[in-house]
């Protein structure tokens, strides 16, 4: 077991676990829409995390440039997920998963 | 690219108090009713994480992490969360009905973490300190002007696609 004082790169990679395990049970069990949106958006929040602790381990900037562009990626996607959402809002006032099931047969 | 030093990259008081931050902000992000309440902790979240970046010496990233995620994307949330805030929704179930299943699936995803940390935290090896640059933006911009170029039009044409799918998304009449 490491020490707790010496922060290294693994303290980083436990904490990115952490917040993927949180986003994870975010998407899973909440039923409000743009809250999972949001735990989708703590899960890219903690790959981007174990992406800049790697980066700093090996010394180039290589992580850091895949975290912009797993930022950029994140704001396309919670734009157009939004839009889906406001266009679904639209036809059925109901902004939870359950009820999204016009195409149940 | 060769390995340097082990970096050593923050006192641990800062480091506890930011990962707790970002542990508190995240469980409130999941477990509020009020979607405003869980939009304000992520902000929260994305707020101590940029501090993390900056602990990790990322500048750069990290003023693109407020600037842009703290910034653009969670006041995209707050603004579609006011469109679509019914008051009805505050007094339903907020769990759906799988939530037993997803909690196992969840608890399933942890033991493989804690498997994989403890077979593999032998590979990081100790090592010495550096100093820590002070040009990462240059450095950044360097590689995103040069060997990533192609990938950054990319990206832009992304952005680009998206604006008009969220456009054609959220409009009245097509």
């Amino acid at each position: 077991m490491e020490s707790l004082l010496h922060i290294t790169t693994l303290h980083y990679l436990v904490l990115g676990a952490a917040l993927f395990l949180l986003g994870v049970i975010g998407v899973l069990t909440r039923r409000n829409v743009v809250i999972v949106l949001m735990s989708i958006e703590l899960i890219l929040n903690a790959v981007n995390l174990n992406l800049i602790a790697f980066s700093r381990f090996w010394g180039g900037v290589h992580g850091q440039i895949f975290a912009i562009f797993v930022i950029t990626d994140a704001a396309a996607e919670a734009a157009v997920g939004l839009g889906i959402l406001i266009a679904f809002f639209r036809n059925k006032e109901t902004v939870n998963v359950d009820e999204v099931n016009l195409l149940k047969w | 690219m060769n390995p340097v030093a082990e970096p050593a990259l923050a006192t641990p008081f800062f480091f506890y108090l930011l990962s707790g931050l970002m542990l508190i902000g995240g469980i409130l992000v999941i477990t509020r009713k009020n979607a405003v309440h869980s939009a304000l902790a992520l902000i929260v979240t994305l707020l101590a994480q940029s501090a993390i970046y900056l602990m990790l010496y990322a500048p750069f990233v990290a003023g693109v992490q407020i600037i842009l995620y703290a910034g653009g994307i969670m006041v995209l949330f707050l603004f579609v969360i006011m469109l679509v805030n019914i008051d009805r929704a505050l007094k339903e179930r907020q769990f759906n009905r799988q939530w037993l299943v997803g909690m196992a699936a969840a608890t399933a995803l942890g033991g493989l973490f804690i498997a994989v940390y403890a077979r593999g935290k032998a590979i990081f090896p100790e090592r010495i300190l550096t100093t820590a640059e002070g040009n990462n933006t240059q450095r950044v911009a360097d590689m995103l002007y040069g060997p990533y170029m192609f990938a950054f039009e990319i990206a832009s044409l992304l952005l680009l696609v998206a604006i008009i799918g969220a456009v054609v998304m959220a409009k009245k009449r097509i």
